[in-house]
């Protein structure tokens, strides 16, 4: 079974949970005053979950003939293309969401800048660390300066200023 | 309208509008050139700064001319490595890659930009004449035939995707209303679908999706597949002019299609991509016999007739959003959603209670062009560097910014997580050939799909709006053909060539 279809029998899946909550769950909280209204929270939803099966089950079928068409990359021979660097900025995306509040903005920054490129396979340690310094210091001041949004530039322990 | 038009100067020409509109223009330029990073994903990363800026009027001009400098700078990647940013300038490089093979490169890149100039002047002049006209029908316009006209949009957007593709955007499209409808909902502010999630009180972020689905994928395949970002930019760009009897032979072409280009951009779901090729192959057909041999193999035609074609749909693009409030393409889609998060609703109401917005983007879309060729024409030699860039540094910064917009939008780290987690799935669907901007238009219009239908509900009490209203009646057929008519073909087709077998 090619791609397109696997995604189609998830998103029947997610369909059907969808259209169980709004069929069966949504309603039992409703004041009765809202009963007496022609539309409900949940009329809209129910349509969707409907709509979506249908075209989902039309996609999974195949009932739509279509030309095989090879995309930009060919998803069947992912391992020939630089899979691991792609599997390692997202693991780093990751982490970066996870640290940016803790490490505060201008550690986690400057590190996810510098790893980013090291997994990319750039080695020059002397471009890498200043760039990656100066593009997050920047960035920052600009953010909390300029723009005037708060980002806590360091960690817990390390105030700076107030 | 010459009220307007001054109005629109008024805000237009000031010191700040201008340098936003310069801005805009060098920035999109700068990131459009870069193949692989599409106008879409510019215009998500630098919503966060044109939101900051809080004033709408300065944040839609940063938005446009971002938009118009990243169709400039992908034709430029086209026209000199064979390697267009966007889709939409695909049919650029057919005939502008030959020319720089043949040493013609500065020729290519003036033709490029004084058609880019025409077709968006010209669509510029088109908008302001047509889209008072709509605004002024469309005050007429109830809840049910907004609701229906959305629902026409949408179908639209599904049945222009392509062959074999409809179901699926029809798809993609439920599944975009359906993650709209997660959050408060409009009516009774009843959460939905929230399981409990604090961070889902109040919805998906629109940057969030925009971020992942498009910038995000489009990194990631960068990084999948390195596409050789510096090869043939060292050759140098000289000789930028054109001479007499050529500018002659692209008049006319660049005429046609400006205006071919802008009523393609008006028709939601056909975007400056289908303006591009139609106009090519609309320009090889009518061209003489010797001229059609040159087609593909560097002719000057070739080039400005999808060069010009494509500025003039992005402008068309926009009478449906200044007009309708509805957007016929994911970059207006995501233009959209800058502006109800600026407090604006556009739409036909738009031009009487802000007309200083709606005018001051028109008249900056001329400033726009202007800026295009006078500033950034001399300046691309120079710009062309940053397709030089190491793609080690490059990678790690885009992602970055992906990741900033996002955060700055909401402040919250979840938000990070989610992206991630909706890019990962995103490009899962690129790979299986989904198209993902239906997903988007659907997700940003559903909020307003289900306030208009539940609106009409109210109203006639039931779904009779449907049959009592004729306009939303014809409407709904309208879209049921849209949808309907792909499909119908497609089996026409097998069952010829079954009969055929047999």
């Amino acid at each position: 079974m090619a791609l397109d279809r696997w995604i189609a029998l998830i998103f029947v899946g997610i369909c059907l949970v969808y259209g169980y909550i709004a069929w069966f769950n949504m309603d039992s909280g409703l004041a009765p005053f809202m009963q007496r209204n022609p539309i409900w929270p949940s009329t809209f939803p129910k349509l969707l979950s409907l709509l979506g099966l249908v075209t989902s089950m039309i996609v999974l079928f195949g009932l739509e003939k279509s030309e095989f068409q090879i995309g930009e990359i060919d998803y069947r021979r992912l391992h020939e293309y630089k899979l691991f660097q792609a599997i390692g900025l997202l693991a780093l995306m990751a982490i970066y969401a996870l640290t940016l509040r803790s490490l505060g903005f201008l550690i986690s920054t400057a590190s996810f800048l510098i790893l980013g490129s090291y997994i990319l396979g750039e080695r020059k340690w002397t471009v890498m660390i200043p760039v990656g310094l100066i593009a997050a210091f920047s960035v920052w001041y600009l953010v909390s300066e300029v723009l005037e949004i708060y980002m806590r530039p360091l960690p817990h322990f390390l105030k700076l200023g107030n | 309208m010459l009220e307007g038009i001054l109005i629109g100067l008024q805000t237009a020409l000031s010191i700040k509008m201008l340098i936003v509109v310069v801005g805009g223009c060098l920035i999109g330029t700068f990131i459009g050139m870069l193949p692989g990073l599409g106008p879409m994903s510019i215009i998500a990363i630098m919503i966060p700064v044109a939101i900051s800026m809080g004033d709408p009027a300065a944040a839609l001009i940063l938005l446009a001319g971002v938009y118009y400098g990243a169709i400039f700078g992908g034709s430029t990647s086209s026209i000199l490595l064979n390697a267009p940013g966007v889709a939409g300038t695909v049919a650029t490089s057919f005939d502008g890659y030959p020319m720089t093979k043949q040493g013609k490169a500065g020729k290519a890149l003036t033709i490029a930009a004084i058609a880019s100039f025409c077709g968006g002047t010209v669509g510029a002049i088109l908008l302001m004449i047509f889209a008072p006209m709509l605004s002024s029908v469309a005050l007429l316009f109830h809840s049910a035939e907004y609701f229906a006209l959305m629902v026409v949009g949408l179908s639209a957007i599904a049945a222009f995707a392509g062959k074999g593709q409809v179901s699926k955007a029809v798809l993609m499209t439920t599944i975009g209303l359906m993650m709209a409808t997660v959050g408060e909902g409009a009516l009774f502010n009843m959460p939905r679908f929230t399981m409990g999630i604090m961070d889902l009180q109040s919805g998906f972020g629109f940057i969030t999706l925009a971020m992942a689905m498009f910038a995000l994928p489009e990194a990631l395949f960068l990084v999948l597949r390195p596409r050789t970002i510096s090869e043939g930019s060292s050759n140098d760009i000289k000789d930028l002019r054109i001479s007499r009897s050529e500018a002659r032979a692209i008049a006319p072409v660049i005429a046609r299609q400006s205006i071919q280009g802008f009523f393609i951009g008006v028709l939601p779901g056909a975007g400056a991509t289908i303006a591009s090729f139609l106009g090519y192959a609309v320009e090889r057909n009518i061209a003489t016999k010797e001229e059609q041999e040159q087609f593909g193999k560097g002719s000057i035609k070739g080039l400005a007739a999808p060069e010009t074609a494509n500025n003039a749909a992005c402008t068309g693009s926009f009478v449906p959003l200044l007009t309708l409030g509805i957007p016929g393409s994911g970059t207006t889609a995501i233009l959209l959603g800058a502006l109800i998060a600026l407090n604006v609703s556009p739409g036909p109401r738009l031009m009487i209670d802000e007309p200083q917005i709606f005018w001051s983007v028109i008249i900056s879309m001329y400033i726009g062009n202007l800026v295009l060729l006078v500033l950034n024409l001399p300046l691309i030699p120079y710009i062309a560097k940053v397709l030089s860039a190491p793609r080690n540094y490059l990678i790690p910064f885009i992602l970055f910014f992906t990741l900033m917009g996002a955060y700055i939008g909401q402040n919250n780290a979840t938000e990070l997580l989610l992206l991630v987690g909706f890019g990962i799935c995103a490009t899962a669907l690129k790979f299986a050939n989904y198209p993902l901007a239906p997903l988007l238009i659907g997700f940003i219009l559903g909020g307003m799909l289900e306030d208009n239908f539940s609106r009409s509900m109210q109203l006639y009490d039931g779904v009779a709006f449907i049959w009592e209203r004729p306009m939303t009646l014809g409407l709904l057929v309208i879209a049921a053909i849209l949808i309907s008519l792909p499909i119908w073909r497609t089996y026409l087709a097998k069952g010829s060539r079954n009969r055929v077998a047999d």
